[in-house]
């Protein structure tokens, strides 16, 4: 909602809906012999969406996000955040963002509570609203209780939070997560995908990086891949997740015995645009490439009318590995997360 | 095609984090508005506050300038309060120096002097000021190495605040230090019997401007802080920079039995002029010319490293 107005009443402005444009950036480290870490990347974000950046280790992804948070200047190219020039109004545009970074950017000798009533000091807002708007967020994030402890005391996902109400507290128009949740445990790691999802909800556009498909699935509507500073692809996510085959179904019977029967079900019914049903009868498990929901209900509809009993379903995303696989045809240089997929034969 | 039993135990997950995060979402998208429409929007917000004036032209008022500061001094603040033992450098180095000065050197160089050790006491305190001034001064560089390796520095420059803030922040409180060490060298040197000669102006003058000059060394020690690699080199330069400083000064002893070289070496040495100064101010005698020429320094240093040290801290990566 913010972002709306702000980027409407602005008279330098990005293309309409536009809320981060980049073209042609370019950031070299090292000299001229040194290497590329962006080279030549474009990308839009549309106002109120939320763009994954998807890609490895050194892809460019956190060189890209310290560039629009005006902490690198780019050696070519040109970058426009709700607006602004980053490089000619980078004070206009550091009121309108907002950057939580993959480590956390609060002071750690401080509670929680002094490190968000500093922050709301340093955003201008009167002691008392700075107080307030401190204690709103802490509840809001769960901190509440944890609220006069140094961060220091913190847990992982704890200071992550914090770090993210941080960046609320002036209500940024556009958000930055540089890998918000490497490192996490996966139930602070929904933790903060709640959150990002209902920042999104409340009308923030979010440029996340990660390197996690599954995150990019999760809070993204659009996806770009890097890779080595360039952008590979990118697009809706379910246009990408075509691309590289979208989730597989992985179904054990309570009988293992009848995996192979349920893939000549699966087969001889021909359910729409379902194929390749496999069955791993060592495994007693029969793995199935889905596209869409329905074809997933579909699935279990029919083996379950079929009287199949079922012990245990799960679907999982392809992982990096797999999604630059079906992109490029090659490996990731870079290590990669989502290691857990590797190897399931599809 | 094959799949171990990690593989599934790893989809089961994927599955199970699937089916929670979706229904934490349909709740949370209804729960989170209703809580942010609870906040009233008058929240001063950049976008609607006095921040959002500032937003249009970019620059930041002397106001919230201070403001900012404060802010951030008061972070450096109850850093402090959060960790006391920061403090035992402030709190010692007055009181082991003071002691260790006048009972090893006093009684010799108070001879020289003309008189005892009481005389030396009256020599060596206002000189330890300079020198108390110039040792926080070292520990800046190395804090602010360490300070900037942390996540937050990230966070203060993507904040719409000017750049020196987060530095000027940093030598309030240092000089706030510097103020209870001079407050403790001088306590000890009164318990030791040291007296004001002239006034009790002409000793806050002295401390004065001791505090002037350790300000304006803070901003030397800054920039080496924010240029070295660690915080280990800073110290180490540091060193190497201040023991010469220190020992080649009037600090310690008078100038006049030293050699030629080392004499021309004291007498444009700034910590001698602060000294000289500062004991002028409390024992009587001239003070003129030391005095203009600490403030010289204590200018020249500013004007020149304040702007390099600002710089760096902007464009550091």
């Amino acid at each position: 909602m913010v972002g709306m107005t702000r980027i409407d009443k602005n008279p330098s402005g990005n293309r309409r809906g536009i809320a981060v444009e980049v073209r042609g950036l370019v950031k070299q480290f090292g000299g001229s012999q040194g290497t590329r870490a962006l080279d030549g990347v474009d990308l839009d974000v549309r106002e109120g969406t939320v763009l994954g950046v998807l890609g490895p280790n050194g892809a460019g992804k956190t060189t890209l996000v310290r560039i629009l948070s005006t902490l690198l200047r780019p050696d070519a190219g040109s970058a426009r955040v709700a607006g602004y020039d980053v490089l000619r109004q980078p004070r206009q545009l550091r009121r309108t963002i907002g950057l939580t970074g993959q480590y956390a950017s609060v002071d750690e000798k401080l509670s929680g509570r002094e490190n968000l009533y500093m922050i709301g000091r340093l955003l201008d807002l009167p002691r008392s609203d700075a107080r307030r708007r401190a204690d709103e967020l802490l509840e809001r994030f769960s901190l509440t209780d944890a609220a006069k402890k140094p961060a220091m005391q913190y847990s992982g996902g704890m200071r992550r939070r914090l770090d993210l109400a941080a960046s609320m507290i002036g209500r940024p128009s556009v958000l930055y997560l540089d890998e918000p949740t490497t490192g996490l445990d996966p139930r602070t790691r929904n933790e903060v995908w709640d959150e990002v999802q209902r920042l999104v909800g409340e009308g923030a556009t979010v440029l996340l990086t990660t390197q996690y498909m599954e995150e990019a699935e999760q809070l993204a509507d659009e996806l770009t891949v890097f890779d080595r500073g360039r952008v590979i692809a990118s697009g809706r996510v379910d246009e990408l997740k075509a691309k590289v085959g979208g989730r597989t179904l992985r179904v054990v019977p309570t009988d293992p015995a009848t995996v192979t029967a349920m893939a000549r079900t699966l087969a001889e019914t021909g359910l729409d645009g379902v194929s390749g049903a496999t069955a791993v009868p060592d495994e007693g498990a029969l793995y199935v490439p889905i596209l869409s929901d329905e074809q997933l209900t579909a699935v279990i509809g029919l083996l379950g009318e079929r009287g199949f009993s079922i012990a245990h379903i799960g679907t999982h995303l392809p992982s990096l590995d797999e999604v630059f696989l079906a992109i490029t045809g090659e490996k990731t240089t870079g290590t990669t997360g989502a290691a857990e997929t590797e190897g399931v034969a599809a | 095609m094959t799949a171990t039993s990690t593989n599934g135990t790893g989809a089961t997950a994927g599955a199970a984090t699937d089916v929670t995060t979706g229904a934490a979402h349909a709740a949370g998208a209804e729960g989170g508005t209703a809580v942010d429409r609870g906040v009233p929007p008058q929240g001063s917000a950049p976008p609607g506050g006095p921040g959002a004036r500032a937003g249009a032209e970019g620059r930041i008022g002397l106001r919230a300038h201070l403001r900012h500061i404060g802010a951030l001094a008061r972070r450096n603040a109850l850093q402090i309060k959060q960790d006391p033992e920061s403090m035992f450098d402030v709190l010692l180095m007055p009181i082991v120096f003071t002691v260790l000065f006048v009972y090893v050197f006093g009684g010799s160089v108070g001879a020289s002097l003309g008189g005892d050790r009481h005389d030396y006491l009256n020599y060596v305190v206002p000189g330890l000021m300079a020198m108390m001034g110039m040792n926080i001064a070292m520990a800046v560089g190395t804090g602010m190495n360490d300070d900037f390796r942390k996540g937050v520095m990230d966070r203060f420059r993507t904040m719409p605040i000017a750049r020196s803030s987060v530095l000027i922040a940093k030598i309030v409180v240092e000089v706030g230090r510097m103020i209870v060490a001079t407050a403790i060298l001088l306590g000890m040197g009164f318990a030791l019997g040291m007296t004001v000669q002239t006034s009790v102006f002409g000793l806050l003058a002295a401390v004065g401007l001791s505090l002037l000059f350790g300000a304006a060394l803070m901003w030397i020690f800054i920039l080496l802080g924010l240029t070295m690699k660690t915080a280990q080199a800073v110290q180490g330069v540091a060193m190497i920079v201040l023991m010469p400083l220190q020992f080649g000064s009037s600090i310690f002893a008078p100038t006049k039995t030293m050699p030629g070289w080392l004499q021309a070496f004291t007498d444009y040495n700034p910590l001698s002029n602060l000294a000289d100064a500062a004991r002028g101010l409390v024992n009587g005698g001239p003070v003129a010319h030391s005095a203009w020429m600490t403030l010289a320094w204590a200018a020249g240093i500013t004007l020149v490293m304040a702007p390099l040290a600002v710089r760096k801290f902007r464009d550091k990566t």
